[in-house]
């Protein structure tokens, strides 16, 4: 596979911070900028075609240096207390446009593997075709849409009900849901995975055996394996960033309001309003792990 | 385009992007397979050492030893298949108890030492002759193996007998809940509704009795027949009879999971339906012909009784095809699972790699180990009963004297 973008790929250099593609900082300043006119959305698609490599499996964000900092010397958060806070997040469904900028963002905050196969978040398209009782559903990584961008590190949606009469149509963003009773914990041999006591499902990845039970047990196909560092991997709600106060970067980036995150401790945060003042319903709410990620506006055919 | 998608599972529908990369792949059907060969050795081995049953006793110390090369290498196909190998004892030193994966290295240790003392005590009086017998290396590492206890008499040997019942007592609750557990951490996954099901324990287990009794038929034939020896009849009837039971409780079982799935008819039905018609097409066929020609062939063989070389030619036949038919079914069962993919909207279609950590060329390798560590066990504790010779001393002064 070739792509334009492969002329200027490089290794990153590990030894300066200045060489590596593409920091979190610059990547949220171009988004940032990049928001306020309408090319922002090709701006940061290119960005991220910055880290294509030739092998897919092993192109992170963060170099291995800097993973084995993060997690040799992790960063001391002195004013967190995890007993204050309940973090919760809703998606406000009508909102969702399919633009996949929360996704692209997650992939450069948390170093997910570039590839069409691992995503701590993804979007998926429902689409009623005329006089069709069911949904036609695909995401981002349906093998047309990934055909049409060329590309396994740019995602977007493809147009092909240009041309097709189309009764209903609206996308639903997925990420790991924080379960309250979380089946991938239930099955974690180890104990390496653990439920935290502001909400996140973590993993320790310096523990974890890489046995791939969770991936099996996740009812929503939101864990996956890294091959490279031999550990599952899954949305923590950009853990090291909630817990300093900010929001995760799929809400930090999202254009349109469609993701909601806050701290159901307050009742007037946005997550609480949210709830409150919206009829909300949870994924596959039969398999009784009682998620808390919250929709709005989700539709019968949404699994 | 087809480089993108070359190293993930080509599926139809629509699955969770993050399903693509299939989580458990061969190592894991390889896995039940032979902790299932185990169960079904052991299980024969005791029909004699417990329940006293003689037409047993040519093949039980033969079938302990199977059960003992098998289960040392039930774990390997896990080791391999860990994204960190190295950090397999975290499940031991911690283990986190709501796990139905964290119990495994407990169960499987119990098992081998079980199996290694039980060996012990059903060999130490050959041990105690073969270290008086050999000379030279061979005979220190008998004189090792018998642990310092040569006594021979009649009251020793009986305590070693009662010791050994014991064992294998403790050892049919203790195959049957090694391969239970196994069908338990499929069928407890209520995010799979291939796996999810009561049943599935019971299903794995006696389809492990089954397979570990055409095991041993079809390596007793062809070791019979290397030694030149004659198959007892009254064994190869007890293997029939075996075998018969077996085969025909699976089919029932797994023909009443069949029918549960489909009339129950819950949400997804479809999609289950198209898996078996689609990605598990042939691995389905080649479950259901197996198992449909052992039944045929063992009720023939019960009704005709027939005897002597064609009950050993039809029973090895049947044996083979005991194991060929659950090799598939494991297949079915762990690779099937998931090509149904949880959105119950899609389905995917494994192909195996053929090299690499999780390939074919792994599984192979695991799969002949254990028949290479039989046979050298079989060398080092000789199982049937012969009279042991002494060797050619002519050098040996002392022992002359």
């Amino acid at each position: 596979m070739t792509t334009p973008n492969e002329k200027i790929d490089k290794k990153p250099d590990t030894k300066t911070n200045e060489s590596v593609p593409l920091s979190r900082r610059r990547f949220l300043e171009f988004l940032g900028k990049g928001a306020v006119c309408a090319g922002a959305l090709a701006g940061a698609g290119s960005a991220l075609g910055l880290s294509e490599t030739k092998n897919p499996k092993r192109a992170f964000q963060q170099n291995d240096e800097q993973y084995s900092e993060s997690i040799n010397n992790p960063p001391k958060v002195p004013d967190y207390n995890w007993n204050d806070h309940q973090w919760a997040m809703g998606v406000d469904t009508d909102r969702c446009i399919g633009c996949l900028r929360c996704m692209e963002a997650c992939k450069m905050e948390n170093s997910v593997q570039m590839d069409a196969f691992h995503f701590r978040t993804w979007v998926e398209r429902y689409v009623y075709l005329e006089g069709s009782n069911t949904a036609v559903v695909d995401s981002q990584s349906d093998p047309k849409n990934i055909e049409n961008t060329k590309s396994e590190t740019k995602f977007r949606f493809d147009n092909r009900y240009k041309n097709v009469k189309v009764d209903k149509a609206f996308f639903v963003p997925k990420l790991c849901n924080q379960c309250e009773h979380p089946s991938c914990v239930q099955v974690c041999p180890t104990g390496a995975t653990f439920k935290s006591k502001d909400g996140p499902v973590l993993i320790d990845t310096t523990y974890c055996i890489g046995c791939q039970y969770c991936v099996q047990a996740c009812p929503y196909g939101a864990r996956s394996f890294n091959e490279s560092r031999g550990t599952v991997d899954k949305c923590n709600w950009c853990y090291h960033r909630i817990t300093k106060g900010l929001n995760p970067a799929c809400v930090e980036v999202c254009p349109t309001g469609t993701r909601i995150f806050g701290d159901r401790n307050d009742p007037e945060s946005p997550i609480s309003l949210f709830i409150k003042n919206n009829h909300v319903q949870v994924l596959k709410p039969e398999m009784g792990n009682a998620p808390n990620v919250f929709y709005k506006g989700t539709d019968k055919e949404v699994v | 385009m087809e480089s993108v998608f070359n190293h993930v599972t080509p599926h139809i529908g629509f699955i969770y992007p993050n399903e693509s990369d299939m989580a458990w792949t061969q190592l894991i059907v390889i896995y039940p397979y032979i902790t299932g060969l185990v169960a079904g050795a052991f299980v024969v081995s005791s029909l004699h050492h417990v329940f006293n049953i003689k037409s047993f006793a040519p093949i039980s110390r033969f079938a302990l030893l199977t059960a003992l090369s098998f289960m040392i290498f039930a774990p390997s196909p896990l080791l391999f298949h860990l994204g960190q190998p190295t950090r397999a004892f975290n499940a031991l030193i911690t283990p986190h108890w709501t796990s139905a994966m964290a119990a495994f290295g407990y169960v499987a240790g119990f098992y081998v030492s079980l199996l290694l003392l039980e060996t012990w005590f059903a060999f130490r009086e050959d041990i105690v002759a073969l270290s008086k017998a050999r000379t030279g290396i061979m005979g220190k590492i008998y004189g090792w193996l018998t642990l310092g206890s040569d006594d021979v008499s009649p009251r020793a040997l009986a305590i070693d007998h009662k010791i050994a019942r014991i064992l294998a007592m403790i050892g049919i609750p203790a195959a049957c809940g090694l391969h239970g557990y196994v069908g338990f951490i499929f069928g407890s996954l209520k995010t799979r509704e291939w796996w999810s099901s009561d049943l599935m324990p019971v299903i794995f287990l006696l389809s492990a009795v089954g397979s570990g009794v055409g095991l041993l038929i079809v390596l007793y034939v062809i070791v019979s027949k290397f030694r030149k020896t004659l198959l007892p009849d009254e064994t190869m009837r007890g293997l029939l009879y075996v075998l018969f039971t077996a085969i025909t409780v699976v089919m029932v079982i797994e023909g009443l999971e069949l029918l549960e799935i489909f009339y129950k008819g819950r949400e997804g039905v479809e999609t289950v339906k198209a898996l078996i018609t689609g990605p598990i097409w042939a691995g389905m066929s080649i479950q259901w012909a197996m198992s449909i020609f052992v039944l045929a062939v063992t009720s023939a063989l019960l009704v005709y009784d027939v005897h002597g070389k064609r009950l050993v030619n039809w029973l090895f036949m049947s044996g083979l095809a005991m194991m060929i038919g659950v090799l598939a079914m494991r297949w079915n069962v762990v690779i099937g699972g998931q090509e149904l993919s949880k959105t119950m909207k899609g389905l995917l279609t494994y192909y195996p790699e053929m090299f690499g950590r999780e390939s074919l060329f792994v599984v192979g390798i695991i799969t002949i180990c254990p028949y290479i560590t039989l046979w050298l066990v079989t060398k080092l504790l000789p199982p049937w009963n012969e009279k042991i010779e002494l060797e050619n001393k002519i050098f040996d002064v002392h022992k002359i004297t």
